[in-house]
């Protein structure tokens, strides 16, 4: 198993080479030159000049592609154009707001989800299955921009229980540590401020969670279903064992795992930025980041910001796959 | 709907929910300072680009700059008329050529250090590109947007420090924009010796001599300043400002509404009405100074003919527009420059809504049946434009009427600005906002044959010699009363000749908490908050 682990890691090399080289070339055919976006609406032409030279957009493409890969290979991600921050001061600082979205929008989706699709795997028909059932379509079909609206309304203003957006204020005195603002609080063993920064986090994680929350109780029942009429939960049953222990230890057992891919591939798309949320809720995550990246041609942050994601991705497949091997004692990563 | 209707009352229930969690022992502020009084909460949609005046070129930006720094002179609170700030006179010689600066006594920077005219030197000299040798700081932290672009590079021939609170300009010609470029805020002044020892990162140790002093700041969350106690000037009212960016609009607001917010700007048109209802809100209204547009591309065909740009502008219904889009929150624009700059002529009539006289001089010029053209359009709201599609196809339904069928292309703004910059497009919305309130800051960037070349600011590609003439005399004039006569001469032939139809002048909006105190909007849309008060 380490030696598949090892593999899949060099494996990462040439498909992040791949993806820089596309999103190299897709970010220099976009329409809009970076140095004129960069430069302003009435900007002289010596100005927009004196951009371009400094981003090295006046010369030749590949020299350009060479000497980035370059810089990259020496772990320089360049600076943002547009903000002159160094590109990886900018990834340490938004990937771990995106990273504790997706952690806590993840864990609401899973803690809902999946207990719902076993639920209603138990009787397919009955009541609580046509209600968890319709319910998970309103889930996956609910605009995400609505949804976060409405229960902000609901629970910020009306009823202000929760407060409306940002990360709050509590943590910022707290030494960042892992950039994971609620996890640094507990660390730093400042309880208060953990729990006003996870009041903040609520709302956010709450309206991300609902899509892969619906798509993993959907995924959960189906395959639960498909569990319970196979031979060896006949078997179970015939055996006389009770039908909790037939649904949990024999049906679930297996029915979980396609559950598990789905949730990992939710999970790796989550952690690349979820744009509404982060837009609705003020959330200095990665989706922002990238999505003003590409309104302002920052061509360093939008190649950083596309590795990034492509990274984060390969990883979490990664994980998938080998809790995938350390749950199925069929499968055998060589 | 129902959303919309309860928005307008206030937030019902709070103190049942505030019990509900104190006994749950969860309520907390939402903001540290919030609680202690005297901090003021801003909110807006972006964050700032970075806090060195010089480089910046996005409003966001100077809205913290304009706190943290001055300059030699200031644009008053209600116009742009300029007064003194950190030069307490100045004096002119006969040739309007060598401006003398005189510095008041007793100004400190944030550091501790006084203000002299080295820093006034510094802060200036750094940003000028056609001096020879460069100045030693020139281009650390990156381009200087603006100076360029107000012409500066053709107007300066030297800056001298006569003393240690004297600073004398010498111009190579006449120039009227002068003044009031002195008192845009790329020309604050900065701490020379900050600026030094931070090089290419001052942008985030701003270091000034203004009634705010930075304190931090959370790249894409908020920038917190603070009261700076040995300010020459009266102190600031709040003792803390964060500047929180909030970009969807409707968060914003309900920031706002939950009473985590103290002001915000940015305000859309559709909560107009809910703030007017609401009993603890105030919404702030004052004329701006900007323009929304539509371009003719005078190098496409029809729109070389006169008469085919007249009868545009009949066909098109301004007040339509203001009452429909803008919710009344601005002004149909009967020319290029606001009624509130500097030798504006606001007795031009403007061309009224008539579509049969739009037929018929279309009928003249050989169009009897219209024709096809493109409407371009940006996708996402500016300031002067919120629904900039929604305008458009307002626009296209207008032209439809008198015969124009007009394709509607958009593009992202970064796209569009590309290309409508090098006239790709037929018409084309587009607006601008005042930099120093001057005419010339209106007319010459839009209507000059200079400003033609691509990337052209003029995207009429409108090209007329006696305009060309006025324009260069306007800015070389200082007689007050000369330029009016200059500048009116060329809104008349604007008006004949029509490159633009000018949509509207909106108004510069703001939504405070009842709390606030003291906040004014100014035309140019500068945010100054020193004078806020704000009630426990």
């Amino acid at each position: 198993m380490l030696g598949y682990v090892v593999r899949r890691i060099a494996w990462l090399a040439p498909t992040l080479f791949g993806v820089s080289l596309v999103t190299f070339f897709f970010v220099h055919w976009m329409p809009g030159d970076p140095a004129e976006i960069l430069a302003g609406e009435h900007a002289s032409p010596t100005l927009i000049a004196e951009i371009r030279h400094e981003l090295r957009l006046d010369r030749p493409l590949p020299e350009q592609y060479v000497r980035y890969l370059g810089d990259v290979a020496r772990g320089d991600l360049g600076r943002s154009a547009k903000t002159h921050e160094d590109v990886r001061d900018e990834i340490r600082r938004y990937f771990p707001a995106t990273a504790e979205l997706a952690l806590a929008a993840m864990t609401i989706a899973i803690a809902i989800g999946v207990p719902a699709g076993l639920v209603a795997a138990r009787r397919p028909g009955g009541w609580v299955d046509a209600t968890a059932t319709s319910i998970a379509s309103v889930g996956v079909s609910m605009p995400v921009f609505w949804l976060g609206l409405l229960l902000m309304y609901a629970l910020a203003v009306h009823w202000p229980i929760l407060p409306v957006s940002g990360r709050g204020f509590a943590a910022s005195e707290i030494e960042s540590r892992t950039g994971l603002v609620v996890l640094d609080a507990l660390l730093a063993r400042d309880f208060s401020a953990a729990a006003e920064s996870a009041r903040h986090l609520v709302l956010p994680a709450l309206v991300l969670g609902t899509v892969p929350m619906a798509v993993l109780a959907r995924m959960t029942r189906s395959s639960v279903v498909e569990a319970l009429g196979q031979d060896y939960v006949r078997t179970a049953r015939a055996k006389g064992l009770r039908e909790s222990t037939v649904l949990l230890r024999h049906a679930a057992r297996n029915g979980i795992l396609p559950t598990l891919t789905v949730a990992g591939l939710q999970f790796g798309a989550l952690l690349g930025g979820a744009i509404l949320t982060e837009t609705i809720f003020a959330w200095p995550g990665v989706g922002r980041w990238i999505v003003l990246a590409v309104e302002a041609r920052d061509v360093r942050v939008l190649q950083a910001g596309v590795l990034l994601i492509a990274l984060s991705f390969a990883l979490v497949n990664l994980l998938t796959d080998v809790l995938y091997a350390a749950l199925d004692p069929r499968i055998k990563l060589r | 709907m129902k959303l919309r209707r309860r928005i307008g009352r206030r937030p019902r229930g709070t103190w049942r929910a505030a019990f509900f969690l104190a006994t749950l022992g969860l309520a907390t502020s939402a903001a540290p300072a919030g609680a202690a009084g005297g901090t003021l909460r801003y909110g807006r949609g972006m964050d700032a680009v970075g806090l060195d005046p010089a480089h910046e070129s996005d409003g966001e930006s100077f809205k913290v700059c304009d706190n943290l720094y001055e300059g030699l002179v200031r644009f008053r609170d209600e116009d742009t008329r300029v007064e003194p700030c950190l030069a307490e006179s100045w004096d002119v010689d006969s040739t309007g050529t060598i401006w003398t600066f005189h510095l008041r006594d007793g100004v400190l920077f944030h550091c501790g250090k006084p203000l002299t005219a080295d820093a006034v030197e510094y802060s200036l000299a750094r940003q000028w590109s056609a001096r020879e040798p460069r100045h030693p700081a020139y281009g650390v932290g990156g381009p200087y947007p603006f100076w360029g672009y107000l012409g500066l590079d053709e107007t300066l021939a030297a800056i001298e420090v006569v003393g240690e609170r004297e600073i004398r300009f010498r111009l190579r010609e006449p120039s009227a924009p002068f003044l009031s470029n002195l008192a845009c805020n790329f020309a604050a002044i900065v701490c020379p010796d900050d600026a030094e020892e931070h090089g290419e990162e001052f942008f985030r140790h701003p270091c000034g001599t203004g009634p705010f002093a930075f304190e931090s700041w959370r790249r894409a969350e908020s920038i917190t300043i603070a009261r700076f106690e040995d300010y020459w000037g009266a102190p600031a009212g709040p003792e803390r400002v964060i500047f929180r960016s909030i970009p969807e609009n409707s968060t914003r607001f309900f920031e706002l509404l939950s009473g985590s917010l103290d002001l915000m700007d940015g305000v859309p048109p559709d909560d107009v009405g809910a703030i007017e209802k609401n009993r603890s809100l105030e919404l702030l209204k004052a004329p701006g100074m900007n323009v929304a547009y539509l371009a003719m591309n005078l190098d496409h065909q029809p729109f070389d003919d006169v008469r085919v740009r007249q009868a545009v502008n009949y066909a098109v219904d301004k007040r339509a527009i203001v009452d429909g889009l803008y919710a009344g929150l601005a002004e149909p624009a009967a020319g290029p420059v606001p009624p509130n700059v500097f030798a504006a002529r606001t007795d031009l009539a403007d061309y009224y809504h008539d579509p049969e006289k739009a037929k018929a001089l279309l009928r003249e010029a050989g169009y009897p049946d219209g024709f096809e053209t493109t409407l371009w359009t940006m996708t996402g709201p500016r300031p002067y434009m919120p629904q900039p599609l929604r305008v458009a196809q307002v626009l296209q339904a207008d032209l439809a009427s008198v015969g124009i069928h007009a394709n509607i292309v958009s593009y992202e703004w970064g796209t569009y600005l590309d290309r409508v910059h090098r006239g790709h497009h037929d018409l084309a919305l587009l607006g601008w906002q005042a930099d120093n309130g001057d005419p010339d800051n209106f007319l010459f960037v839009h209507f000059d044959e200079s400003a033609a070349r691509p990337p052209a600011g003029n995207i009429a590609f409108y090209r007329g010699e006696r305009v060309h003439e006025l324009l260069l005399e306007g800015q070389r004039t200082i007689d007050p009363e000369r330029r009016i006569a200059v500048y009116g001469e060329v809104q008349e032939i604007l008006h004949r000749d029509a490159p633009w139809v000018p949509l509207v002048h909106t108004l510069e909006i703001a939504a405070q908490s009842k709390r606030v105190s003291g906040y004014r909007l100014h035309p140019t849309g500068r945010v100054i908050l020193s004078g806020v008060e704000l009630a426990r």
